[in-house]
């Protein structure tokens, strides 16, 4: 186990290191650059100005070793501005601050997340409030979702072929077919828009005193959370989840109810409760553990739909800014999180699938 | 003239969509009538989910064939007095043309029904073109990592998890973005991608007619030039390092935007096809009529391509269909970032991302592509459902 | 159930009839099928598949799932009608009552659950017992079917368990609960023979002990034999005899129960002298099946105008003991009179050697831990040892051994999909072991083939059955033009006794035994000089394997074959072989001709082998040998002799000297070879295990 384990560890490091190069390559391709260089100095350079700037900030030597200074496993840049100033990756971040040691390594190894050019805030203090806020919203969609679609799985799949199990898997079809940008829009016409939808009709039965059932903006949720403005977020996530994990069950269910164990179970005289639950369930479960364990980076792009359309300020919302506005150190600092967010889920599933499936956890 | 009700704007659409409903009407008729000769095709018609399904998924790619007959006005026409219009409201002026907007207008005044019928076609023409791609690579890749295993397996595998591990909209903004158009590098991953086809066919014909040899060379000969001649015309693009081909002999040209949106969903799907192909590969490979063609000394390619990849087809069916479906998801998050395509283009992610902005208080703009982008994907996941059920009832 | 006479049936099924329902049409599955089991008795079911037997069994559970249903008749458990009994009188009657045990043992045992808690749920269920009694009263009984270190096992999983205690353990949930019928649906059709044995005497000694009836389904005549008091015929749906086993076996009145018996190779029977009689024709599917006799078209004894309409009864033999039958002219037909002479041939003289392996050595590294492999400690399986031998031209060869005994190691070594660790291969004086199958030419391929096991598997599914026959005639490099290879094709069909037209069809539309013609013909399409089969029939039903060996011999004369024959099955290994090897865990333990293996002395695996193979002949004494446990795995073989584990002549050899060397190879007069430490004065002392009591 603890072999496996080790394995499994430097496996996701050699992923991860590979994935963070691929970005950091694909973002500090040179008409990115330039770009930067023009947003940072002014827009009307020559491109011998961009050269020069670009030299006076350290972005023109080697990609790896750029690389490797971002990883922090490269002493960082030195050198003199126009004036004869010091400059250097490390020294940026310590202007202003008298006396305090620059020091020689300064990349993400060293908790140093660089500086947002857009945000004008340094990218681990920016990503970790936007990362709690898409926190509060991945727990409710985990919440909400999880239960609904084990239950609608165990439901339909433990009688295949029911009027249950034919509504069921039609609905968690539907579920599927409806990606977050069409479901949040749907959403919001529904019961976000007092000048349609449901909230239109309840107004003028006289059912709601306000504009509409639920808000359509989420901003408000940044800073106290109410089902109020974050029922239709959190809803709209979940939709396209829920029908997928339910799928998944459904299969696992219907595969296990049809084993020849369940036979046995039903001849040795259990109740189909307690085939279900003691004998079915278990079995059952393994494969949508796995399943929901990998939705999770999956519900990575549904939380930047989801929070472009509610203007909900998380982590899905600065990916965008980031690579919208060429903000390269942030959008590094994205992919870190990203990149963290799926290996780590990959392994929980890994260890979690194991413990789960006695089979395989015999030595 | 006064504007239309919404009873009379349904019947009007109706109306306009009638060349769609003779071509379903035909189709129905007719594969109902043959259904038990066609095979699996024909078994879709014992389902009636299925049945929804391949409805639903027809209506839309006979709306796209026939698009501009169904269409009420040019998607791009921006016409006095209509922006935000309500729909079935009443054109000013006609000349003409028709006297409605049955959907209304968006802020630029565009007709929404035209557009969103307009979209179809961009949906159609790409996803599943982009499907097949993804499918000539995952396949090609799949089965000898599946069947040889070891190291080769091991590195394949690892690149395909290194891409599944990207958030797919992390890959699309890194992707997809003028100054990576500008550097090229759509056209070396298209030209890597677009050999995968032609290598397929290759391996095929070669592996299972090489004791024909002069067969064999005709049909080799012809898939090098006819499918190199495509392949030369669809990267050539004049004005780029990748001039290749005389303009004379260039068949097309694909506009450098559409290339990148194209490369990336065919990059974001490949290693899941790879995935099932590579697992489906290794489960087959133990069957004894495996064992029978290596016994007589078939070559490892004839093995992969005629014994295996003939017996994995029913998940690989089922999962194609889903696929499509999930490939137009993926069309309409780019358009939904504005993405690729440009900002003009009809394509359903790209409206329901304009409309969105006024979505309070003009939903339909953003309402109509999104419930047809709904009713496609449904569709498709009906029709595969009905696909699973029906191979397994076999 | 106090007004229930434990003299009256405990089991009484009257005119039953199942059918299954489908979109297209009703298939009947069963029809008017009646029998009654006595108090302590033991029924049998045998049929081949597709006859019903087993949904007589779940029809008598009462578990035919959505699509079967019971459509006519009465199954009466001690006097009530389970037919009308609701849920969940059915649910207090399953487990209690009627127990079952199943045929795969590890598919019917919940994986996720510890053997002790799906043991005990059932007093738990039955008894309201709590769960520290339901415990020990679980302990006990997994001692009762003789399982070693019981807490452990209640602990385990079930994959932990191997095959053989994984049945012990389903047969221990079956008798939790002290049932009055146990129903057993073919418990040992997954289990290799030597444990097999083991599992039927337990099953015998329990049924004695407890004084529990028995439904006991097999397709096997001789495990009926060994079981059971009665039994009862099925043949495409219907019973078509019952009676107590001795009458059935010795003086039966059905012409399908004797077709069935002259169709299995029983001791007397002789490939060239008295050659077995295979059914014609084929099984009827359900709904193809004929007016009148179902078997009609297929006897022997069919009469136009009698036995091709209406329905037939099932009647009473006079002077038997409940015996009956379902034939019209059971009364006009002699049945003592000797099968019509089949042809007989001569006993084709071996040639010249045209294989010779030395000293044949193939060890595989496999990681220790499947899931976490590739790193770490890796072990050596040891496949192969030391194989020698030689086999010549029109020579049958059997390889004998149960799983893991590395008979299709050795086979893939041959065919050059493995290279040999160690050692030589010759075909023709030409050494092949090193060449694998891409680098041998045509004609070392082609003259080398295989028949394989499993006839669903062998033909790909997506090919028509002439397009797979034709492709093996252009990589062969057979015929020079596409026509002359369908020609060629058409030939080959012809020569495995297939009807022309088949080689349009696609697989599925084939029947089992079909199917391994295409096999056979498939691997004669280069001119085969070397075939071996893989077990090739022991998937199909046993009317049809005697028609698939009977043309493997065929063109075997024909074609002066050289055939390797992969079994396990000892009763047809008899008759076909001209000798034998017996291998066990990777070792030839003994080898010579099929006389000298059949007969002391015997390598004691042979000798227990032997008497483990149930045979169908009631005028056979069999010594019982009961190995104890099971086959060890071929990844953590034991030292010094392979068979020290459970070899009963173990105490014979002095010291522990079978638990620290590997044995030589004795060579016994005529060219028999056994690899045991046993010496002269013990092999002297060998009974034979098999005697035919004189008539």
């Amino acid at each position: 186990m603890l072999n496996f384990l080790a394995r499994r560890l430097v496996t996701m490091l050699l992923t991860a290191l590979c994935l963070t190069f691929i970005v950091f390559a694909l973002t500090n391709l040179h008409p990115n650059l330039e770009k930067l260089a023009k947003q940072q100095a002014s827009v009307r350079m020559s491109d011998a100005q961009v050269t020069s700037w670009l030299a006076s900030h350290g972005y023109a030597r080697p990609l790896v070793q750029r690389y490797g200074e971002w990883l922090g496993v490269v002493p960082g840049w030195t050198g003199k501005d126009a004036e004869g100033r010091p400059t250097g990756r490390c020294l940026s971040h310590y202007e202003g601050i008298k006396g305090a040691t620059i020091p020689r390594y300064c990349g993400i190894l060293q908790g140093d997340w660089g500086y947002s050019t857009v945000f004008r805030e340094g990218v681990g203090g920016f990503l970790a409030t936007r990362l709690a806020a898409t926190g509060w919203l991945m727990l409710w969609v985990l919440i909400v979702m999880i239960p609904t679609s084990l239950v609608m799985g165990v439901l339909a799949g433990m009688r295949e072929g029911s009027r249950l199990d034919r509504t069921l898997s039609v609905a968690s079809i539907a579920s599927t077919s409806t990606p977050e940008y069409v479901s949040g829009v749907v959403l919001i016409v529904l019961f976000g828009s007092s000048f349609t939808g449901l909230s239109l009709l309840f107004k003028q039965w006289g059912l709601i005193s306000g504009g509409v059932i639920l808000k359509g903006n989420a901003t408000s949720a940044m800073s106290h959370i109410t089902f109020d403005n974050f029922a239709l977020p959190v809803a709209t996530i979940s939709i396209y989840g829920v029908g997928y994990i339910a799928r998944m069950t459904r299969a696992s269910m219907t595969e296990v109810m049809t084993a020849q164990y369940i036979r046995t179970a039903r001849l040795k005289g259990v109740k189909f409760r307690n085939i279900v639950l003691r004998h079915a369930l278990r079995n059952a479960l393994i494969a949508p553990f796995t399943v929901i364990m990998l939705q999770i980076p999956w519900l990575l792009n549904g939380v930047v739909v989801t929070e472009t359309l509610f203007s909900y300020k998380g982590f899905g919302w600065t990916l965008v800014q980031a690579a919208s506005n060429n903000d390269i150190e942030l959008l590094m600092g994205c992919s870190v999180v990203a990149v963290i967010v799926v290996l780590l889920t990959q392994l929980i599933s890994d260890i979690g699938y194991v413990y789960l499936n006695p089979r395989i956890r015999i030595s | 003239m006064d504007n239309l009700t919404w009873p009379q704007i349904f019947l009007a659409m109706g109306e306009r969509f009638w060349p769609v409903w003779v071509a379903l009407a035909l189709t129905f008729a007719l594969s109902i009538t043959f259904k038990r000769r066609l095979g699996l095709y024909g078994k879709l018609f014992d389902s009636p989910i299925a049945m929804i399904g391949f409805a639903l998924v027809m209506f839309w790619v006979f709306a796209a064939i026939f698009a501009p007959l169904i269409m009420t006005h040019a998607p791009l026409d921006q016409l006095p007095g209509m922006r935000n219009a309500s729909p079935g409201k009443a054109l000013r002026d006609p000349q003409g043309s028709y006297p409605y907007y049955l959907l209304g207008g968006d802020t630029l005044a565009r007709d929404v029904f035209s557009r969103m019928v307009a979209g179809s076609v961009v949906v159609i023409q790409i996803a599943p073109l982009a499907t097949i791609f993804a499918y000539m690579v995952g396949i090609t890749l799949g089965l000898p990592a599946g069947y040889y295993g070891g190291r080769f397996d091991t590195a394949l595998s690892f690149v395909a998890n290194l891409i599944l591990a990207f958030p797919v909209i992390l890959l699309f903004y890194l992707l997809v973005t003028p100054q990576i158009v500008q550097s090229g590098l759509p056209q070396y991953m298209a030209a890597v991608l677009f050999l995968f086809p032609i290598l397929f066919l290759g391996v095929l014909v070669n592996s299972r007619f090489y004791v024909k040899p002069r067969f064999r060379n005709i049909a080799i000969a012809l898939i090098v030039v006819l499918g190199g001649w495509l392949y030369l015309s669809t990267l050539s693009q004049p004005g780029t390092p990748f001039h290749l081909l005389p303009r004379a002999l260039d068949l097309f040209n694909i506009p450098g935007n559409t290339m990148i949106v194209f490369v990336s969903v065919v990059f974001v799907n490949s290693p899941t096809v790879f995935r099932i192909v590579r697992g489906l590969t290794f489960d087959i490979k133990s069957r004894d009529y495996v064992a029978a063609a290596q016994t007589r000394g078939e070559g490892p390619w004839y093995i992969m391509l005629w014994e295996i990849l003939p017996n994995a087809r029913g998940p690989l069916i089922v999962d194609f269909c889903l696929r499509i479906g999930y490939t137009t998801i993926l069309l309409g998050v780019l358009g939904f970032f504005g993405l690729g395509l440009s900002p003009e283009s009809p394509d359903w992610g790209s409206t329901i991302n304009a409309g969105s902005r006024l979505l309070a208080i003009y939903p339909i703009p953003a309402l109509a592509p999104a419930l047809a982008l709904m009713s496609l994907v449904l569709g498709l996941n009906l029709l595969a459902d009905g696909l699973r059920e029906e191979s397994l009832k076999d | 159930m106090s007004d229930w006479d434990p003299s009256q049936p405990i089991l009484e099924i009257e005119n039953l009839s199942i059918s299954f329902f489908t979109r297209l049409r009703e298939i009947p599955a069963v029809m008017d099928f009646s029998c009654t089991v006595m108090p302590g008795e033991a029924m049998g079911l045998v049929g081949e598949s597709g006859c019903g037997k087993s949904t007589v069994a779940l029809g008598v559970m009462q578990d035919l799932g959505r699509n079967g249903r019971i459509v006519g008749g009465s199954i009466k458990f001690k006097g009530r009608d389970l037919n009308l009994m609701s849920d969940a009188e059915l649910r207090q009657i399953r487990g209690s009552e009627i127990a079952m045990i199943y045929q795969e043992p590890m598919a019917s045992l919940n994986p996720a659950m510890k053997v002790g808690a799906q043991l005990a749920e059932v007093p738990m269920i039955h008894q309201g017992m709590n769960k520290k009694a339901a415990w020990a009263l679980a302990r006990q009984i997994v001692e009762d079917v003789r399982l070693p270190d019981p807490d452990r096992i209640l602990k385990a999983y079930p994959h932990q368990l191997s095959g053989g205690q994984q049945q012990r353990i389903v047969i221990a949930m079956a008798l939790m609960s002290k049932p009055a019928l146990l129903i057993l649906d073919e418990p040992t059709t997954a289990l290799d023979v030597t444990v097999e044995a083991g599992i039927v005497d337990l099953v015998k000694e329990l049924g004695r002990k407890y004084g529990t009836s028995m439904l006991f389904i097999s397709h096997n005549l001789g495990l009926i034999l060994d079981t059971c008091d009665r039994l009862c015929v099925m043949y495409s749906g219907e019973a078509v005899e019952t009676g107590s086993v001795r009458q059935v076996f010795d003086k039966m009145r059905h012409p399908y129960t004797q077709a069935l018996f002259r169709s299995i190779p029983l001791p007397g029977a002789d490939k060239n002298a008295r050659p077995l009689i295979a059914i014609p024709g084929n099984f009827p599917l359900p709904h193809e099946r004929p007016e009148g006799c179902n078997f009609g078209p297929r006897c022997d004894y069919f009469q136009q105008g009698l036995c091709d309409r209406g329905t037939i009864p099932m009647e009473t033999i006079q002077g038997g003991d409940r015996h009956e039958s379902r034939c019209l002219r059971f009364r006009q037909i002699d049945w003592a009179a000797p099968p019509k002479a089949g042809k007989t041939f001569e006993k084709a003289e071996p040639g010249k050697v045209v294989l010779r392996m030395d000293d044949l050595r193939k060890y595989y590294e496999v990681s220790a831990n499947a899931l976490f492999g590739r790193s770490g400690e890796t072990k050596v399986v040891k496949a192969n040892e030391t194989l020698t031998f030689e086999a010549r031209e029109s020579e049958t060869l059997a390889i004998v051994g149960e799983s893991g005994c590395g008979k299709s190691t050795f086979a893939k070594v041959l065919m050059g999909l493995e290279t040999a660790t160690s050692g030589r291969v010759r075909l023709y004086g030409e050494e092949i072991q090193d060449t694998p199958i891409e680098k041998r030419n045509t004609n070392t391929v082609s003259s080398v083939q295989m028949v394989f096991q499993n006839p669903f598997d062998t033909l790909n599914p997506s090919m028509t059955v002439g397009r797979q026959i034709i492709r093996a005639l252009e990589v062969f490099g057979e015929g020079k033009s596409d026509r002359e290879r369908r020609e060629k094709m058409l030939d080959l069909m012809d020569l495995v006794k297939l009807p022309r037209e088949f080689a349009d069809r696609m697989p599925r539309q084939l029947s089992g035994g079909q199917k391994q013609r295409v096999g056979i013909a498939r691997a004669f399409a280069g001119g085969a000089k070397i075939v071996v089969a893989d077990e090739p029939v022991s998937a199909l039903d046993v009317s049809v394997q005697a028609a698939v060996t009977d043309l493997l011999m065929e063109i075997q004369r024909r074609e002066k074959t050289t055939l390797l024959f992969i079994s396990h099955d000892l009763s047809i290994v008899r008759y076909l072989a001209d000798r034998v090897m017996v291998m066990y865990l990777g070792h030839v333990v003994e080898m010579g001709t099929t006389d000298e293996v059949f007969a002391p002395p015997y390598h004691p695996y042979t000798e227990a082998l032997l008497s483990a193979v149930p045979i169908a002949d009631t005028r056979v004494k069999k010594k019982r040998i009961v190995l104890e446990g099971d086959i060890p795995s071929a990844m953590n073989p034991p030292p010094g002799c392979p068979f020290q584990t459970r070899c009963r002549w173990k105490a014979h050899v002095p010291g522990n000297l079978c638990e620290i060397e590997v044995p030589p190879i004795k060579k016994l007069p005529g060219g028999h070879q056994i690899k045991c430490h046993l010496t002269d004065d013990d092999f002297a002392t060998m009974e034979p295990v098999i005697e035919i009591a004189a008539e």
